[in-house]
């Protein structure tokens, strides 16, 4: 399918940048205020299926195939079970948060009602985890069924 | 009975979807219907956790003894909300195979006996 | 109407009478039964979890089993439909 006018492709390409930090805003601060991995990724999924949806199928065909995709989205689901199996050897049980109080990346404990991005043990490493997975699956999602509507003379 | 509003906005959502399921012959009409059913169950899932007067269970800025609302709930229509939009893209994909093959989304054309 | 339509209009008005009652006679809306499972999280999220939301630290840590379930149903709905839209190469 063609792209929209001028006006929509640039509306566009002004608010991609905003829609996609303030996704990765929510995805990052998901052990602070209300948000997470899941709920972040789907605003990024958001802001990329603008972008599908305003230049038009033909320009993204000839940009992205959708098997450079499956990539990112196994290295996302194996670094979430990577960190779970972690749990194993240095803590003793399946999922366990081998990170909240020790010295090392994420190991702080918030006093009073103060908000430190320094802490949170596992959580954080796990919501990047699970954001990159959402972000690539539910973009490999509307990526396919566009290009579904592209070609006129397959057959089924 | 005024005071259960929340209960039987879930009441009517649940209804709505079985109607549209149940009465409709069109294909996307019923996928619609789905979506809506899944809606009010969520919406029952996070009405169970909520006590009056208490604030989100967030401890940034608050102070360790407000009263919260429970957390587990609402963990749980987290999952539920991502298994439903995984079921509503398969649901739509086969639409569009199906459309292919047979040229029509109304039921009584895509085979199978009527009686 | 046929006999779809009175069987579907008899479950439809059986369906609706059964949730009207359980929706009148649930407990009044914003007093829950005291659960000792909410309430033993609510008090020590911040000292075993280190994390100031209560709900991440649920979904994250107290039961990160449901949420590897829920990333491999995602996983699995992202392969099928990319698998049934794949172009044979001719």
């Amino acid at each position: 399918m063609k792209g929209m006018s001028t006006i929509v492709k640039t509306i566009a390409n002004i608010s991609f940048p905003i829609i996609t930090i303030y996704g990765l805003y929510i995805i990052a601060h998901g052990h602070l205020t209300p948000g997470g991995g899941f709920q972040g990724g789907a605003i990024v999924a958001s802001g990329l299926a603008l972008i599908a949806v305003a230049h038009g199928s033909s320009w993204i065909e000839s940009k992205i195939k959708e098997h450079d995709l499956s990539l990112f989205e196994s290295l996302g689901a194996l670094a979430f079970i990577g960190l779970a199996f972690f749990g194993i050897i240095f803590g003793g049980v399946f999922f366990s948060n081998f990170l909240v109080d020790t010295s090392m990346l994420f190991g702080n404990i918030p006093v009073g009602g103060a908000a430190d991005i320094n802490t949170g043990g596992t959580l954080p490493l796990m919501n990047f985890a699970v954001g990159l997975k959402v972000i690539v699956g539910l973009f490999a999602i509307v990526l396919v069924m566009a290009l579904a509507t592209h070609k006129k003379e397959d057959s089924s | 009975m005024i005071a259960n509003i929340p209960y039987l906005a879930v009441a009517g959502l649940i209804i709505i979807g079985l109607y549209t399921i149940l009465f409709k012959k069109n294909l996307i009409k019923m996928v619609i219907g789905i979506t809506i059913l899944e809606s009010g169950v969520n919406l029952f899932l996070i009405t169970l956790g909520y006590r009056l007067g208490s604030i989100a269970p967030i401890f940034t800025g608050n102070s360790e003894d407000a009263l919260m609302s429970y957390p587990v709930p609402q963990a749980l229509t987290l999952t539920s909300i991502v298994i439903g939009v995984a079921v509503l893209a398969l649901m739509l994909s086969l639409i569009i195979h199906i459309y292919r093959h047979h040229g029509s989304l109304h039921v009584s054309k895509i085979g199978g006996d009527d009686q | 109407m046929n006999r779809r339509n009175m069987l579907a209009a008899a479950f439809l008005t059986i369906v609706s009478v059964f949730l009207l009652l359980g929706m009148l006679l649930i407990h009044p809306f914003g007093s829950p039964t005291s659960q000792a499972m909410d309430q033993y999280i609510i008090d020590n999220t911040v000292e075993e979890t280190g994390a100031n939301n209560g709900v991440t630290s649920v979904v994250f840590d107290y039961r990160g089993f449901d949420t590897l379930g829920e990333a491999t149903v995602l996983f699995t709905a992202v392969a099928s439909v990319v698998m049934l839209f794949r172009r044979l190469k001719k």
